[in-house]
């Protein structure tokens, strides 16, 4: 619980002038993400502590460093939540690691992301300089949105310090109704009931059955159960954590873990092999040996990206590559924040 | 850097370039055709182009680009001109691109829930279009008939609904650019996001300083079952704003939730008859949608919630016809208020909501001070507030005291921990507050950021991120004392 603000730019700063590059390190419960760094290890995760939270403005700011368990806490006690369910996969994940890697739970298409629900960061450029941007208002448009930004750049842009986020009321019920189905009706089922104006807030297909989760208001959440086909689950709460951890059993095992983020109502890619499919269609995982530029040609198809999310060859690339020139105006933009290439080398690309 | 070069060709030449490809009718030169992009919807900045040109498709864009890039001439993409910034604002030396011949809704997938739409698709045209597949999309400004979906991504505009239901980077899933340099491209996709940084949120609020967006395609949501609006006067501001604390802090989030000031209601009330209590200091609009059921828990709550914080009275819409009534007054407060003044001002900041009750205090004294009066609009639950300053702009030395009076207002915005824009967008009119709530290297990394897209700043120059030098001449001028305060009073 400590700011160590001036530390860590004194680290960039010495980095800078002895030309070596940093591995930007929150918890490490995603350093199984993206591609390996060779570059020296700067720890942030000592830079942590709530700055400011104001349950009625349901705004909260916490150093970059602050583990999610901790943030989770705080927010309990007034009844709070992270509406994005931030994935843990340790207990060691921490807030600015979440947005680095734009990492969100099983609601994301109805209980939105991190990057929604970021309001303001702090980062340190590869200047060494300590910048704010956003703030901790719900609404915010002056400047370029850089704290949305850095959803998904991987600390390639910068170190981040500090995060403000919108933070929502717990829903007051849940309830999961599981129904045995085909992969195929699935998702038909999915999409049809994401389009009825109902408290869903989660749609799972795993092992043949479809797995949908209703929060809100307990009138509310009874009356869907009762009008939706399903069983309801007993213990709902753990299968919904578990996804959102990936300690479900799909995700054991070191098999390559592929990420498709597309069309929700898109068909599945015909290959053999292990699917889950969450997001109510639009986010598709796969177990299996392949190639990128294969996954690359599926993914499109179905109106989306692939990335490897784990696992398998991690030294050529594992985001799904980009077209010429948003390639250039990615490399652009790391030299105006990052002019030395200080941060994360390689991590997001090979390229960059 | 950010400096653009002076163009080297001629209007003629120009035009005679852009006629070989676009209809001679759509490249317009003569100035009485041009008078009408003089301006946007903050009409006391005007400045005339060299040239306004209105291609019909994406090529024609792309080639208008290749054109402009070439002989560093300056771009500024143009939707319904409804902004309230001046970020449409012509260039003298440059091109008014206009997306207008680009209103047609390309594809609805109902299943998906998703929209695709040429730039130029007005706001309102893509919910009244869903509404045959039960559909809606989200954000819904006040300028909704008029304003287009590319404005509303180039400036990421909200609307009442948004504390709810996101503002416009929380609904759109990619938009199609044309760069700088004439290259077409895609950011986003038909999933909720992409692989690496997310440039879409960079895009949107971008104010047409990075690319010129020629298409979007828009999350819909489905029409909630049923949705009642609550509401509640009060002879307090303090115990309406406490009244929006009790609401959320009981864990309700409404689909909007809207506060006017005494003035305000005066006025709506006169304007539209939406049977406002016209003695009350604060009114608020509370309106909860979803199932029927919880639309009932929450309305219920939210009567009792009110009562207890002291609200003098209290009605909840029965009817849609009803609640279309009551939201109408707050929808047509803008024009209301241009109904008792010649001229208003409307200001955009955004403010933690437990400063809501000091910010306004402060402001009443400014407007005594100013000799202005004031009405506050206020998106009460996400803080952003819409004081709308009314002036005379026959009366000398009135708009300038006017545009003074709004700084200060911004500047307060910025100390009490919020912002200078929460919806509007800085472009010319807060450039100089930029430099309030961004020091100088924060102001230079957007630079550094903007010189990505457009290192030759052909993109809407002198508009959304101030020069360094400009930061220097704006501080400069604080800082002389017969422009820190004390402005001349007028007679009320
Ligand atoms: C009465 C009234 C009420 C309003 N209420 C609201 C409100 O409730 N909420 C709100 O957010 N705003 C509101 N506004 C402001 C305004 O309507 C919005 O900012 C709107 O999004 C502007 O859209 P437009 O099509 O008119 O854009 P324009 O005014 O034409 O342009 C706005 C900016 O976007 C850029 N731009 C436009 N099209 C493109 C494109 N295709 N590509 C790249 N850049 C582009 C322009 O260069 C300019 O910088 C209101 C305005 C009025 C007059």
């Amino acid at each position: 619980m400590a700011d160590i603000t001036g530390r860590l730019q004194e680290q960039i700063l010495a980095a800078r002038d002895e030309k070596r590059k940093l591995r930007i390190v929150g918890g490490g419960s995603k350093a199984f993400m993206g591609r390996q760094v060779n570059a020296d290890d700067l720890h942030v995760g000592e830079h942590s502590g709530i700055v400011e939270y104001q349950p009625v403005e349901l705004v909260l700011t916490a150093r970059a460093g602050t583990l999610l368990t901790d943030i989770e806490a705080a927010l309990a006690e007034n009844n709070q939540m992270m509406s994005f369910e931030p994935p843990r996969f340790t207990d060691k994940a921490t807030i600015g690691g979440t947005l680095a890697c734009n990492q969100s739970g099983p609601g994301r298409p109805w209980t939105s992301s991190v990057r929604d629900q970021v309001l303001g960061t702090r980062v340190i450029n590869g200047k060494g300089e300590h910048l704010r941007f956003g703030g901790q208002v719900m609404k915010n448009v002056a400047g370029y949105d850089v704290s949305r930004l850095q959803a998904g750049a991987m600390g390639t842009l910068g170190l981040i310090t500090e995060i403000s986020l919108k933070v929502l009321p717990r829903p007051a019920a849940t309830a999961t109704l599981v129904s045995e189905l085909p992969l195929v009706d699935a998702i038909e089922v999915m999409n049809r009931r994401a389009a009825e104006p109902k408290p869903l807030t989660g749609a799972c297909w795993l092992d043949g059955k479809l797995y949908l989760r209703l929060s809100g208001a307990r009138s509310a959440v009874d009356a869907t159960a009762r009008q939706w086909q399903g069983e309801l689950l007993e213990d709902g709460d753990r299968f919904w954590a578990e996804l959102r951890d990936h300690t479900s059993d799909f995700f054991a095992g070191d098999e390559p873990l592929w990420r498709f983020s597309v069309n929700p109502t898109a068909a599945n890619p015909d290959i053999k092999g292990d699917w889950l499919v969450d997001w109510g269609g639009a986010q598709r995982w796969y177990r299996g040996e392949a190639q990128l530029s294969g996954m690359e040609a599926l993914a499109v198809q179905a109106g989306g990206q692939v990335s490897l999310f784990r696992g398998g060859d991690r030294s050529g690339e594992v985001m799904h590559r980009q077209p010429a020139p948003l390639k250039a105006v990615q490399q652009r933009l790391k030299h105006a924040f990052d002019p030395d290439a200080i941060f994360n080398p390689g991590r997001l690309y090979t390229w960059m | 850097m950010n400096q653009t070069a002076a163009p080297d060709i001629s209007q003629s030449e120009l035009a005679e370039k852009l006629r070989e490809f676009i209809h001679p009718e759509y490249v317009i030169s003569d100035e009485e055709t041009m008078r009408p992009y003089e301006c946007d919807g903050l009409s006391m900045y005007c400045e005339m182009p060299m040239l306004v040109v209105l291609p019909e498709t994406v090529a024609q864009v792309q080639q208008v680009m290749r054109i402009c890039h070439r002989h560093h001439v300056p771009v500024v993409a143009r939707g319904a001109g409804t902004g309230l910034s001046a970020g449409a604002m012509p260039h003298a030396q440059g091109v008014v691109l206009s997306l207008a011949k680009f209103n047609k809704i390309l594809s609805i997938d109902p299943k998906a829930r998703s929209a695709r739409l040429q730039p130029g698709v007005r706001n309102l045209a893509i919910s009244e279009k869903a509404l045959q597949y039960g559909m809606y999309y989200g954000p819904d400004p006040s300028s909704q008939i008029a304003c287009t979906i590319g404005g509303n991504v180039a400036e990421n505009s909200g609307g009442v609904h948004c504390l709810k239901y996101g503002l416009t980077v929380h609904n759109i899933l990619s938009v199609e650019m044309v760069t700088v340099e004439g290259d077409r491209v895609t950011v986003g996709s038909d999933g909720l996001d992409s692989c690496g940084m997310d440039l879409l949120a960079l895009m949107t609020g971008s104010e047409g300083l990075l690319g010129i967006i020629t298409e979007v395609q828009v999350k819909l949501l489905p029409r909630p079952e049923k949705a009642q609006v609550v509401m509640a006067g009060f002879d307090s501001i303090q115990n309406a704003g406490d009244a929006v604390g009790g609401i959320i802090g009981e864990g309700i989030i409404p689909g909007g939730l809207e506060m006017m000031d005494g003035f305000a209601i005066a006025a709506a009330e006169d304007f539209a008859q939406a049977g406002y209590p016209r003695e009350a200091e604060a009114l608020l609009l509370c309106e909860v949608d979803g199932t029927a059921e919880e639309v009932q828990e929450h309305i219920e709550q939210a009567e009792n919630l009110f009562r207890k914080y002291g609200a003098t009275s209290v009605r909840t819409s029965q009817t849609d016809h009803e609640r279309a009534l009551l939201w109408k007054g707050r929808k047509s407060a803008f024009p209301a208020v241009g109904r008792i003044s010649p001229d208003y001002y409307c200001m955009d900041g955004t403010i933690p909501r437990r400063q809501l009750a000091h910010v306004l205090i402060e402001m009443q004294r400014m407007s005594e001070r100013y000799g202005l009066r004031v009405a506050n609009v206020f998106h009460a639950g996400d803080g952003n507030l819409h004081p709308l300053i009314l002036f005379d702009a026959n009366v000398p030395g009135e708009f300038e005291r006017t545009e003074q009076f709004g700084g200060d207002i911004l500047k307060l915005c910025v100390e009490v921990g919020g912002c200078i824009t929460g919806e509007h967008g800085v472009g010319v009119e807060k450039i100089r507050q930029m430099a309030v709530q961004f020091d100088d290297r924060e102001l230079e990394q957007f630079n550094a950021l903007k010189a990505a897209f457009d290192p030759e700043g052909i993109l809407n120059p002198g508009k959304g991120v101030p020069t360094l030098r400009q930061c220097q001449e704006y501080r400069a001028l604080e800082r002389q004392p017969q422009n820190q305060s004390e402005p001349n009073k007028v007679e009320a």
